[in-house]
C-alpha cells in the first residue's frame, strides 16, 4: 500500500499541481512530520506505522493550517487517514483551511487499528490506497453507560484527578485552533492553579469539543497520565448524533451549536 | 517556502524528552512531541509543549547584565567575568566559601554541569550547589 501512496504523491509533486506534500518521513531513526518538496525524498515516506499500525500518527492537518496561511500562493498535498479527512472537513467548515489549497491523498487503516480506535469509518471518503475495512461501534462508551450513575461519576472523577494540566490534549488536537481558548479563560476555569479543578477543567474542554471533535484519538495518546479522553469525546459524539442528528466529522456543514 | 521539523531534546529538566521544533521560513512556530521517542512517547509536560515560545522570545537575554546603582545594564563578557570573579573572591575571603551558593541549569550540557559543580566544590570549596530542574 505504501508504494501506491508514494507513487501518487510523486505524481502530484511532479505534475506541478502541488508545491509541497505534507506527510511523514523516516529520519534520524524516528518518524517525523515532513513537507516533501523533492520527489526523491518520498522514498523515505512513512504512513505513521512504527511497531503497530498508526502508532506514529501526527495531526498533520493542524500543521498545514500555519503553512498554508503563510503561503497562500501554494497548493499542498497531504497524507490523510479517515480521521485526518474528517478534521480537514471540520477545518474547511471553520474557515481554517481553504479546500482549493489542499489536495488530500487518502489511505485506509487496517483491521487492528480500526478495532483499537473503535472507528466508525476507518478510511477517508476519497481513499486511494489500502483496503477498506468496516467501521466499529463505540463499545467503550457502552461499557461506561452500563455503569450505575454514581459509580460512573466516581470513575471519571478518579480519572480526571490524575491530570497534570499539561494542555497536551488541546495542543495536539487537530481541531483546536481558537485564538482565545476556553481553557485559558479565567471566567471558565482557574488558569494559573494546580491541580486543575475536577471535573470542571475536563468538562469545559469536552463541551467545547461538541460539534468539533473528529475522534482521531490523538489527545488520548498525548495524555501523559492515561485519561481515556477519547471515550469521553466519543460520548459527546453520541449525544450530538442522538440529540441533534449531527455527526461530528462526517456532516458537511457546521454543527447546530455554532453561533459564529 | 521552507518548513522543517528539527528533532531535539527538551532543555527544561533532566528527563530528556524528545520533540520536533517546527520551523517555518526561519521562524520557530511550534513544538511537536516525538511519538517514537522511548523517553516520552509523544507526551510532554506543559513546559515542554511551549519550548518554541522561549527560543526566539525577544525578552531572552543575549548579553550579560550587571546591576549598577540598582539598574541592570548590559555588559560585555570580559567585564562580567571579571566582576563575578572578584566578587566571588571577596565574599569567600570574607565570610568563607559556604557563604556562596551555585545554581546550575538543565539548559547546560552534561559536561558543562560537571565543570560547574567542579568549580563550586574544588575551585571555590563549597557543596552549596543545586539546579533549576528541581522544580
Ligand atoms: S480513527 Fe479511524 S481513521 Fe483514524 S487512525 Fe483510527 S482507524 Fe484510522
Ligand atoms: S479525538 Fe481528541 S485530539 Fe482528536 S479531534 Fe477529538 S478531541 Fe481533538
Ligand atoms: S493531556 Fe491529560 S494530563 Fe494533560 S491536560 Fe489533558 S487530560 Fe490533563
Amino acid at each position: 500500500m505504501i508504494e501506491t501512496v508514494k507513487a501518487k504523491a510523486k505524481e502530484l509533486l511532479e505534475s506541478g499541481n502541488i508545491q509541497g506534500f505534507l506527510g511523514l518521513i523516516e529520519k534520524n531513526g524516528h518518524i517525523a512530520p515532513h513537507l516533501f518538496t523533492d520527489p526523491v525524498e518520498l522514498q523515505a515516506l512513512n504512513l505513521g506505522d512504527r511497531e503497530k499500525a498508526g502508532d506514529a500518527r501526527y495531526p498533520l492537518t493542524k500543521y498545514l493550517i500555519q503553512i498554508a496561511k503563510a503561503h497562500p500562493e501554494h497548493i499542498f498535498g497531504i497524507l490523510v487517514r479517515g480521521c485526518d479527512e474528517r478534521s480537514l472537513k471540520t477545518l474547511y467548515n471553520w474557515n481554517q483551511l481553504d479546500p482549493n489549497q489542499v489536495v488530500p491523498l487518502g489511505f485506509a487503516c487496517p483491521e487492528e487499528l480500526a478495532e483499537a480506535c473503535e472507528c466508525l469509518q476507518p478510511y477517508p471518503d476519497a481513499c486511494e490506497a489500502g483496503e477498506k475495512v468496516s467501521g466499529r461501534s463505540f463499545e467503550g462508551v457502552a461499557k461506561l453507560d452500563a455503569m450505575e450513575r454514581g459509580e460512573r461519576f466516581d470513575y471519571w472523577n478518579e480519572q480526571f484527578s490524575k491530570c497534570i494540566k499539561c494542555y497536551g490534549c488541546r495542543d495536539v488536537c487537530p481541531v483546536c485552533f481558537c485564538n482565545e481558548c476556553s481553557l485559558a479563560s479565567d471566567d471558565l476555569i482557574q488558569t494559573k492553579t494546580f491541580p486543575p479543578e475536577t471535573p470542571l477543567f475536563h468538562l469545559v474542554r469536552a463541551v467545547h469539543m461538541a460539534g468539533r471533535c473528529v475522534d482521531c484519538g490523538l489527545c488520548e495518546q498525548a495524555c501523559p497520565v492515561g485519561i481515556p479522553l477519547r471515550t469521553l469525546y466519543k460520548k459527546i459524539y453520541a449525544i450530538m448524533d442522538s440529540e441533534f442528528d449531527y455527526q461530528m466529522g462526517y456532516s458537511e456543514e457546521k454543527s447546530p451549536l455554532n453561533l459564529l | 517556502m521552507n518548513y522543517t521539523t528539527a528533532l531535539t531534546t527538551c532543555t527544561y529538566c533532566g528527563c530528556g524528552c524528545n520533540f520536533y521544533l517546527e520551523v517555518l521560513d526561519g521562524k520557530v512556530i511550534g513544538t511537536i512531541p516525538c511519538k517514537t521517542s522511548p523517553t516520552n512517547e509523544g507526551k510532554l509536560c506543559i513546559k515542554g509543549w511551549n519550548v518554541h515560545e522561549f527560543v526566539q522570545n525577544p525578552k531572552r537575554l543575549t548579553k550579560p547584565l550587571i546591576r549598577k546603582n540598582g539598574q541592570l545594564l548590559e555588559a560585555d563578557w570580559e567585564e562580567a567575568l571579571d566582576f563575578t570573579a572578584s566578587k566571588l573572591k571577596e565574599i569567600a575571603g570574607k565570610d568563607g566559601p559556604d557563604s556562596l551558593a551555585f545554581l546550575a541549569s538543565a539548559k547546560l550540557s552534561n559536561e558543562e554541569n560537571y565543570i560547574y559543580q567542579k568549580f563550586a566544590r574544588a575551585g571555590v570549596g563549597t557543596n552549596n550547589i543545586d539546579h533549576c530542574a528541581r522544580l
